[in-house]
């Protein structure tokens, strides 16, 4: 005998979502994702100038808007050939790291670790610090953290002018060159986040905890000072929670790779892991695909995003979210910071998915080792800069073209799919990173990342929003705007 | 005074904006400027049936609702069944719950240019019917219509820009709460005055490749963008070089131009945004307040009068051309 659970709105997501479970014994037994608002921009984007998408398409996202000019500029790089300066290389990956770890840090302090001061933990042991450190509005390290995020923007004033939304980030590269005493300025600002990172989020050095090698030195690193520093609370509470054993990705994690670095290769390595095998995998862009068999938008079967086509349809039989399905070689995928650890080789992420797949626990120890792997790799893109050298590569885009633009979010693989007619934009697709973890069922009924990870997770008796179902939600660090796009 | 914050077509990025804002104690200021977020999307625990609750209690008037700010546009398609926004948990579309919660705020504050008109989610051929809270462009009408008024006695009160200063949002909810926003406080399109009587141009770093007329002409470049590269900062209402943007920026710090975001209709210039329309060769979009010929006639004459260092630095990413350093004191 199973009940039927209707859980939303969910907040501390970007956006809007709605979770149906079938709840049978006290645990999920089937759940149906529900991207319940539609926008609209690839119709919208169809027949405007191309570069009308440099301001078009950051407007897809207030918290990701950077990740989507990104895309763009190298969709329409691509299509005109261009080759990016090496400032403007560095330029553009200073700003979508910034992003990046901004996003990783509202994540952990605003969106993720709030939940665990729900009156439910009121017994726990570690209550009364979680709540110290992150009850919403008030908690000591979540308001320190609002400001160190805010301090940490002010980089993006100076690389892009403003954050979100920012127009710097063009095909050519950056259209914001950087002078001498400037990089100074951003040096300093990239240290103030340092010292909070190494002083509230880690109470280690930043290469401490970039270096950790394997789950047996995290756990010893803990196990030397249990409450120190947020990340020893987290693994605190996930180990008296069991987080490594809640909400099973599908094993296989997808990155386009992050950071190109002059010479072609990228600073986070591209791949797919497949954590059955052990193995890497290159990818095969050819295989994508998007279904809308579960969507309430028209279709006929999967489409690669250059063929892809997004049309409404309300009242579609079967429909039950504005989002498609997207498939790797006809199978489900997980993107994220964890997938661009594991893609890279981190030892720690390795030795700890292995152990425990894809769960809560993992997904936000990817974001963290994230945050103490990126930054220092900020600072050497800085000293990286050549002032009063190009930032910028001129461009001509043919009034026929196509072109692929791919990146990493935040939350993941984000990939656009343009093609150029007469001078106007004929064809315009975006898949998101939280269209991919998640999708609705395809064509086959197999369940989306997030669908499969929501079966056998806990619900209480008289939860109406379960917990544990909140904590699954937002170990993916969702951003809705994006997938509904 | 409390408040109620709900998006819908949008980005959310005037939330994360609003989180920039300058100040070492983001809940702390908002507490001394006597405010209190009933809830928010990004900042507030309560989730599911808790806001579900909170919303009817609201709506009811079991809760006192001081201020209602929406984010995001009025989805009001498909046909005008507001069905692609339904709010999750409710089954209802969020224009319903939106018309509804209005009428039992003491004020309506439109945050962005979204909920204020429409904005880019209407863009082009508006496939999801988006509309403002009382604008849909420069129409009045919109979700809730001209004619209405909130209980407070304002209209709504439309704090536009993609994405909002966080400054602007927090100006005018410190006004709101210290009852100091009052009609005469709000221009002609209901913005508030405090930034919406200034023009972009105001405090450009730019101006003077401007009073020379010597123009960028391709991304990058230092000069004046109005010429070639579809800049309306001259024209456009908002503070954005003298109250900048993540401490030292705005778009045309950032090497862009200014695409008026604070106006109605800017996502559909009639042109591509980063090309200037022009008629035999002069700008359509004159600065505000300037007559065409005035403008012609002082534009000609500077041209023919930019210095050197003005015009070499311009087309240049860096400074090509320093100033000169004289010999004697300065006069």
């Amino acid at each position: 005998m199973s009940t039927r659970l209707v859980v939303g709105p969910f907040n501390r997501v970007e956006g809007d979502l709605e979770v149906r479970l079938e709840v049978a014994d006290g645990r999920v037994v089937q759940a149906h994702v529900n991207a319940p608002m539609y926008r609209g921009f690839e119709q919208m984007l169809a027949g405007r100038a191309p570069h009308d998408a440099l301001v078009i398409v950051p407007r897809i996202c207030g918290i990701c808007s950077v990740s989507q000019s990104v895309a763009a500029a190298r969709a329409l790089a691509d299509a005109a050939g261009l080759e990016v300066p090496v400032n403007g290389l560095h330029a553009v990956n200073l700003m979508l790291a910034c992003e990046n770890l901004a996003d990783h840090l509202s994540h952990f302090y605003l969106f993720f670790m709030p939940d665990f001061t729900r009156p439910a933990y009121a017994a726990r042991p570690w209550f009364g610090e979680a709540l110290r450190r992150f009850a919403a509005l008030a908690g000591e390290h979540a308001r320190a953290a609002i400001a160190a995020r805010q301090r940490w923007f002010e980089l993006m004033g100076t690389l892009g002018g403003k954050w979100p939304h920012t127009g710097s980030v063009v095909p050519g590269g950056s259209a914001r060159a950087i002078e001498a005493a400037e990089r100074l300025r951003l040096l300093a600002r990239v240290r103030e986040l340092r010292a909070f990172l190494e002083t509230t989020t880690f109470a280690a050095p930043l290469e401490e905890i970039a270096a950790l090698p394997d789950e047996a030195a995290l756990q010893a690193w803990h196990a030397a000072d249990p409450l120190r520093g947020d990340l020893r609370l987290f693994l605190t509470i996930s180990a008296d929670l069991a987080l490594h054993a809640l909400g099973r990705g599908p094993g296989r994690t997808l990155s386009y790779g992050a950071y190109p670095q002059p010479g072609g290769t990228h600073a986070l390595a591209a791949g797919l892991w497949d954590a059955a095998t052990g193995a890497l995998e290159p990818l095969d862009l050819r295989t994508i695909t998007e279904d809308s068999t579960h969507a309430w938008l028209a279709g006929d079967g999967p489409r690669h995003p250059a063929q892809g086509h997004t049309e409404p349809q309300a009242d579609k039989p079967g429909g039950y979210t504005w989002n498609k399905a997207p498939r790797l070689a006809g199978r489900v995928v997980e993107t994220g910071a964890i997938a661009r650890q594991l893609a890279d080789g981190q030892g720690l992420l390795r030795d700890a998915v292995a152990r425990h797949g894809a769960s809560v626990y993992t997904r936000v120890l990817a974001r963290l080792v994230e945050l103490a792997r990126v930054l220092p790799m900020m600072e050497r893109w800085l000293a990286a800069l050549q002032p009063r050298e190009p930032f910028c590569a001129p461009e001509h885009l043919p009034d026929d073209a196509e072109g692929t633009g791919l990146t990493e979010a935040a939350r993941g693989a984000l990939g656009h799919w343009l093609r150029v007619r007469h001078g106007r934009i004929a064809h315009y697709q975006i898949v998101a990173p939280t269209g991919w973890n998640f999708s609705p069922r395809d064509a086959a009924g197999t369940p989306g990342a997030l669908e499969a990870a929501l079966v056998g997770v806990p619900v209480a008796a008289g939860e109406s929003t379960p917990v544990a179902v909140q904590h699954v939600v937002r170990s993916f660090d969702p951003c809705m705007v994006c997938t509904v796009h | 005074m409390n408040i109620l914050w709900l998006q819908s077509g949008g980005c959310g990025g005037c939330s994360m904006s609003l989180l920039c804002a300058d100040t070492a104690d983001f809940p702390a200021m908002l507490k001394a400027g006597g405010l209190e977020l009933l809830w928010h999307p990004s900042l507030s625990l309560a989730s599911g049936a808790e806001l579900v609750a909170l919303l009817e209690a609201c709506r009811d008037g079991r809760q006192r609702l001081d201020v209602l700010c929406v984010e995001g546009a009025l989805l009001r398609g498909p046909q005008g069944s507001g069905r692609f926004h339904v709010l999750a948990g409710t089954g209802r579309p969020m224009v319903d719950w939106v018309r509804e919660l209005a009428q039992a705020a003491t004020h309506v504050v439109a945050v962005g240019s979204c909920a204020a008109w429409g904005g880019l989610s209407a863009t082009g051929a508006n496939p999801t019917e988006a509309c403002g809270l009382q604008y849909e462009d420069d129409r009045p009408g919109g979700l809730l219509g001209e004619a209405f008024v909130a209980r407070g006695g304002l209209p709504v009160v439309n704090v536009a820009g993609c994405p909002t200063h966080p400054g602007w949002v927090l100006d005018t909810l410190m006004a709101l709460a210290a009852g100091l926003l009052t009609r005469e406080d709000l221009d002609p399109l209901n913005r508030p005055r405090f930034y919406a009587d200034q023009l972009v141009h105001h405090g450009c770093t730019r101006n003077e490749y401007y009073e020379f007329k010597a123009s960028a002409e391709k991304p990058s470049d230092l000069g004046c963008m109005m010429e070639h590269l579809g800049c309306k900062g001259t024209q456009a209402h908002a503070d954005c070089n003298t109250r900048l943007w993540n401490g030292e920026g705005s778009c045309t710090r950032g090497g862009y131009a200014c695409i008026s975001c604070t106006e109605p209709g800017f996502q559909d210039p009639g042109h591509p945004f980063h090309r200037t329309p022009k008629l035999a060769g002069i700008p359509i979009g004159l600065p505000t307040d300037m007559p065409k010929a005035w403008f012609v006639a002082l534009a000609s004459l500077s041209k023919s009068a930019t210095p050197r260092r003005v015009k070499s630095n311009a087309t240049a990413d860096h400074l090509v051309v320093a100033p000169a350093v004289r010999k004697t004191r300065l006069k």
